[in-house]
């Protein structure tokens, strides 16, 4: 299965780059609908179902947003979403609820995400550059390994890297959360990276090699700052991916001074607290934000990374 | 490039002393290989060896042979998780990816506004690994919950407690899997992209319909396309993990109706200490994962054109 799974990889690598030359002039319009009428009667149908779809979907966290801005009691019977109360109780009760205030979960979590962007970065940045551009012994089996990896259930691992980890006393440490992104085992990233670089013209770093540049000169002056928009798709999705983390952190960190965001947020429904929806609703808020900024700001990069490395 | 190439490759190369080219590689490598060894195929065989063992973390792994396979067959609790798992998988990934491919194809180019749509879509799918997420559809479809409430506005007011009915449980994380569709839908719309106009055209100018040109031109082109989603999304969706443990309140409740795979393994390995037996399930989990993944590639030989 290893280079079964690794040819239909290559096949899909060779399915040709995100922007195949348009083999048409125009005609993007014209093949819908026969007059222009029905075109835009289709048009605005279509538009309508695009809506009430978007709507569907963005209710629920909209009405969160609005609810938690509510007082309890109202939650409870106030499917719509108005009018909004903007009232802040909820967030001072839910800041407080737990047995550190919220704070101490999002420094926590702060530290946990910042440690795996840049492990990641540096880890799967230094991997892909070897894959993609040096020749070397075990070149392929290492490869088709890697790509192997990326399938590997988490579970497989779970239970020894527990015992592993706390053996080495890091129980209710960041360090196994923080290890293993500096270890390069996120390999989605690195074959991510190996495609991008794949794209970049041999030339450039066969000039620097004339110029006298060694592989890592070459590396860090060529290669890295022409792979930004990779390590930027890198960088927002560990943000969000351990920002979310959850299975992780529950078996790992279990004191609640070093909690992570959903780690505490899952503790809320656990405790008295648990039926305080506003104050859940609030902190739950508090934790989305930061995925909505770096969605808003780093869209144009998560849609390029799973774009190219679904077609590339 | 075969299989046979490869390996012929692989092994040709193999041959004479290390080179200063394969040392400057070898160090590129190095964080990467240690991870390789230390994190992954390290804890995988160790993974491997436990699951022949009765462990708890306190007293010495005791090797018991087959005895936590044999278990495994007899274990109720296993069957019936294995029962939500799979009908998790094959419900919500295919409504998940039919629903991503539909509107990808709403969204094909020349619709105004395509940007803020594919926006919109896809913020669902970021958001949904998420705790904060899960206690949002907690509430939701709770028995007084925000769809009840809405229910009750259009007069129908003995809805359940969609959450604490065995009966529906499931279906509302199966319903929050397919509210994250957008992920694969982006893949879809940028594949779609790369079907050239002019098969389109042509096909009008023979006289094809909608349907037609989707079936003889869209799906055969996209296929590569669904497999790779195909094949993602059943990976993931068998680990799925935070949406039961939280919705459930973590004990995969009501009636052990939304307690997934992983949940009981992480209720066998973390919370009861069965650390052989945690094991023995991850490799079967492993063993599942990887049977439907090789059925997928074998299957797709049938179905995925490749336009070479």
């Amino acid at each position: 299965m290893t280079t079964r799974f690794q040819t239909e990889t290559a096949q899909l690598v060779t399915k040709g780059g995100a922007r195949r030359p348009r083999l048409t002039g125009g005609g993007v319009t014209e093949r819908r609908g026969k007059t222009p009428a029905s075109r835009s009667i289709r048009s605005v149908l279509r538009h309508a179902a695009l809506i009430i779809c978007a709507i569907v979907m963005l209710y629920p966290l909209l009405w969160m947003l609005v609810s938690s801005l509510r007082p309890n009691e109202e939650i409870f019977n106030s499917p719509g979403l108005l009018p909004v109360d903007l009232d802040f109780t909820n967030y001072f009760v839910g800041w407080t609820a737990l047995s550190s205030p919220f704070g101490v979960y999002l420094i926590n979590s702060v530290i946990i995400v910042v440690g795996s962007i840049i492990g990641n970065l540096v880890s799967c940045s230094l991997a892909a550059y070897a894959f993609a551009r040096l020749n070397f012994r075990g070149r392929k089996i290492f490869f088709a390994i890697m790509l192997l990896t990326i399938m590997l259930p988490f579970q497989v691992v779970l239970v020894p890297q527990y015992i592993l980890f706390s053996n080495l006393g890091w129980l209710n440490t960041f360090w196994p959360l923080i290890l293993p992104k500096v270890l390069g085992t996120d390999s989605f990233f690195i074959f991510l990276m190996v495609q991008f670089i794949r794209g970049i013209p041999k030339e450039l770093d066969e000039a620097a090699r004339i110029d006298g540049c060694g592989h890592f000169r070459t590396f860090f002056q060529v290669i890295l700052p022409l792979m930004v928009p990779a390590l930027a798709t890198t960088a927002v999705f560990t943000f969000i991916w351990t920002w979310n983390e959850f299975f992780g952190a529950i078996v790992y960190l279990t004191a609640p001074d070093v909690f992570t965001v959903p780690v505490a947020l899952g503790q809320f429904t656990d405790s008295q607290a648990g039926s305080d929806w506003g104050a859940m609703f609030a902190m739950s808020i508090v934790s989305l934000v930061p995925v909505f900024f770096a969605f808003l700001f780093g869209q144009k990069y998560l849609v390029k990374g799973i774009a190219t490395t679904g077609l590339k | 490039m075969s299989v046979m190439t490869e390996l012929q490759n692989v092994r040709s190369s193999g041959k004479g002393t290390t080179t200063k080219r394969d040392r400057v590689a070898y160090v590129f490598l190095i964080p990467w290989f240690i991870g390789l060894v230390g994190i992954t195929l390290g804890p995988m065989i160790a993974s491997l060896v436990l699951a022949f063992t009765d462990y708890n973390l306190l007293q010495a792994p005791q090797f018991i042979g087959f005895d936590n396979f044999i278990e495994m067959a007899s274990d109720k609790r296993l069957a019936n998780s294995l029962q939500v798992t799979f009908t998790y998988v094959f419900v919500s990934v295919p409504l998940q990816l039919i629903i991503a491919l539909f509107v990808a194809i709403m969204l094909d180019r020349g619709l105004r506004g395509l940007a803020i749509y594919r926006s919109i879509f896809y913020l669902p799918s970021l958001l949904g690994s998420s705790v904060a997420v899960a206690i949002l559809w907690r509430q939701m479809f709770g028995a007084d919950g925000l769809v009840n409430q809405l229910l009750a506005f259009v007069g129908i007011h003995d809805a359940p407690g969609w959450v604490t009915d065995p009966s529906t449980a499931l279906g509302t994380i199966i319903l929050l899997n397919v509210w994250t569709f957008g992920a694969p839908m982006i893949i879809f719309v940028a594949g779609l992209r790369q079907i050239p106009e002019m098969y389109y055209e042509a096909a009008e100018i023979d006289g094809a319909g909608r349907w037609m040109k989707f079936r003889k031109i869209t799906l055969p082109l996209l296929s590569p396309i669904v497999f790779f989603n195909l094949v993602l999304q059943l990976i993931g969706a068998f680990q799925s993990f935070t949406q039961a443990f939280v919705v459930s309140g973590g004990n995969g409740g009501p009636a052990d109706s939304t307690m997934f795979y992983s949940l009981y393994l992480y209720q066998q390995g973390f919370n009861q200490f069965n650390m052989g037996y945690a094991a023995a399930l991850a490799w079967l989990l492993f063993i599942i994962i990887g049977a439907f993944t090789a059925i997928n590639f074998i299957a797709s030989k049938y179905w995925v054109f490749y336009d070479n």
